[in-house]
């Protein structure tokens, strides 16, 4: 126990607080270059206010929530459809498809990126010649696509891991509740709906979760992505801002600031999720 | 399974109901499964190939030479065929870095891993079988690490180790691998359920020390939890780019995912590079897809018996 809580407050209470202590603060350079050393003071909520009030910051914030919205969807809907239909009677070797969709997830994201960055750039790319001669020009790196091929790479990587656990879930079902689901007459169809779904609701709630967390957590993909795409700016995600801040303008004040709301945008966005849901119930 | 094939009805696969002479009405509806069958394998198996395609790709791009890889068609070998060689490129360059990228891999992922689930473990057990001042607090403060994610954590963390001086050691990332708030969450939850207090007790009576009760009788209860979460932490600590990116700056201390996207990031100036990173990128594919693939059916028990609960 009490090696975990000394670790525990190093690695996590003591960054938090650092950082939030950090958010408050105000560094100020003496001399021409700051040569003179520098001296920190209270900023209040001034770094909040330049974080929020720049409009890099508050633009990723807004295009990780679209992200969020559209690609957490397609990637939860796909997984329960692929888990239905590898558990419906109906499937043949359910066993190699599952493993197949669930390869991607053994694959570090940076990996991932750097084997889809490949895709992406044409003249490489098997897959972007095969659409040119079929007449599609798609150019997945322009900055009117690059979200959705960063989309793309999250939800290759991830649905197979959600299917697992909505399939776990649909293999607790008891079979007594599908064979009486027959007697009654139900096809496929109206037992997915009635019988399937509302049982497999909080393995779909606990993946819409650690699904919105993963998405204001966005880095890897665009930091990688940049190197090929111009459209990926270094304010593209909150998390890339942050990294930005500290790393290219030396600005920690803001950089912590950055990371606290986005801890705090994750915390509420989950915590209202699960309440959602959870009233939904009752 | 109940895969429905009905001996001796050689009909072909489409569902169609058209107006034929009228069927039996049995045969009519294993015609039907049977259609239904078709379809669902059928798209089961585009969607296999958009998850296997890049894998598949990768194997390809790996056996040719920079010139092949724009010169050939991706889907398939080119004449000339250079795995080997691309192979010892990747072991040899910069007096073997790459090799050096995997052994710290495994020595973060490893290491880590084994120490973190230990810790979980006596924590996670701590909280469930002990009552003392402060356990609430301690409660929470682990269900908030569960859900502040790592990279929140990951910038503070790095200048709190800078203060330290252990920024851009192998201690950087070694340290915050050995927690796990979530492995905690979960061994407190299986604890609670799995390790009976009567046992600790009768334990206590036969003059067992706290720590030998949590080592001989607690360790083995809690086995099934423990290998969740160690895989957890293994994917988890092999995954992470955040935060050895901001702490590590001195290439010999890479793990392989930062190694390759150094090397990816030159083929702009240094086409030799598209080489080197698509077969290292197959070196560090492989070996983990194989070790998903056996583990597949551990994680999925693992993973509903804590988390999910209904």
């Amino acid at each position: 126990m009490a090696p975990f809580l000394l670790l525990f407050a190093l690695t996590f209470v003591a960054p938090v607080l650092y950082a939030v202590g950090q958010s408050f603060t105000r560094v100020t350079r003496e001399g021409l270059f700051g040569q003179a050393g520098a001296s920190s003071g209270f900023a209040g909520f001034e770094n909040y206010a330049r974080a929020l009030s720049d409009g890099g910051f508050a633009a990723s914030v807004g295009r990780v929530l679209l992200f969020g919205v559209v690609q957490v969807t397609v990637m939860i809907v796909a997984a329960t459809v692929l888990a239905l239909l590898l558990e419906s009677a109906s499937a043949r070797w359910p066993g190699f498809f599952r493993t197949a969709y669930f390869l991607p997830y053994g694959i570090p994201g940076v990996i991932a990126t750097i084997l889809w960055s490949f895709l992406y750039v044409p003249g490489i790319s098997p897959v972007l010649g095969l659409l040119a001669a079929v007449g599609i020009d798609l150019d997945p790196l322009a900055p009117s696509t690059v979200l959705w091929s960063i989309a793309n790479i999250v939800t290759w990587a991830y649905t197979g891991y959600n299917m697992l656990i909505i399939v776990a879930q649909l293999k607790s079902i008891p079979k007594e509740l599908y064979e009486a689901a027959r007697v009654d007459g139900a096809g496929p169809l109206r037992i997915a709906r009635s019988l399937q779904l509302p049982l497999v609701r909080p393995a779909l709630v606990l993946a819409t979760v650690f699904s919105i967390i993963g998405t204001l957590q966005l880095f890897a993909e665009p930091q990688v992505l940049q190197a090929v795409s111009p459209a990926i700016s270094n304010d593209y995600t909150p998390n890339l801002a942050a990294y930005n801040s500290a790393f290219n303008y030396n600005d920690y004040g803001v950089a912590s600031a950055q990371a606290v709301l986005i801890a705090l945008a994750a915390f509420v966005l989950s915590a209202v999720f699960l309440g959602l849901t959870n009233r939904g119930r009752r | 399974m109940t895969t429905t094939s009905t001996p001796g009805s050689t009909t072909t696969s489409t569902a169609g109901e058209g107006p034929a002479a009228p069927r039996q009405e049995a045969g009519e509806g294993a015609r039907r499964r049977r259609g239904t069958t078709v379809l669902v394998t059928a798209v089961l198996a585009v969607v296999t190939a958009y998850f296997l395609l890049p894998v598949y790709w990768v194997v390809v791009a790996a056996t040719k030479s920079t010139q092949d890889l724009f010169g050939t068609n991706g889907f398939w070998f080119s004449a000339r065929p250079q795995l080997l060689s691309n192979l010892g490129a990747v072991f040899t360059y910069d007096g073997g870095i790459f090799v050096r990228w995997l052994l710290n891999s495994l020595l973060y992922a490893g290491l880590g891993a084994v120490l973190a689930t230990y810790f979980a473990a006596a924590a996670g057990y701590a909280l469930a079988k002990y009552d003392f001042r402060g356990r609430g607090l301690v409660q929470a403060l682990v269900l908030g690490g569960v859900l502040v994610p790592g990279t929140a954590t990951a910038l503070p963390l790095f200048l709190l180790f800078s203060q330290m001086g252990l920024a851009n050691t192998y201690w950087g990332v070694l340290v915050p691998s050995l927690v796990s708030p979530f492995g905690v969450f979960l061994v407190q939850v299986y604890a609670r359920a799995t390790v009976p207090d009567s046992m600790v007790e009768a334990a206590r009576l036969d003059g067992a020390g706290e720590l030998r009760i949590f080592h001989v009788f607690a360790l083995r209860a809690l086995a099934p939890a423990l290998v969740t979460v160690l895989l957890f932490q293994v994917v988890g600590i092999w995954n992470n780019y955040f935060l050895p990116l901001v702490m590590l700056a001195d290439q010999r201390l890479y793990p392989v995912t930062l190694g390759l996207t150094a090397w990816r990031s030159q083929v702009d100036r240094l086409p030799e590079f598209y080489q080197l990173t698509t077969a290292g990128v197959l070196v560090s594919v492989v070996p983990l897809a194989i070790a998903m693939l056996v583990l597949q059916r551990y994680w999925r028990g693992g993973l509903t018996e804590g988390a999910v609960k209904d």
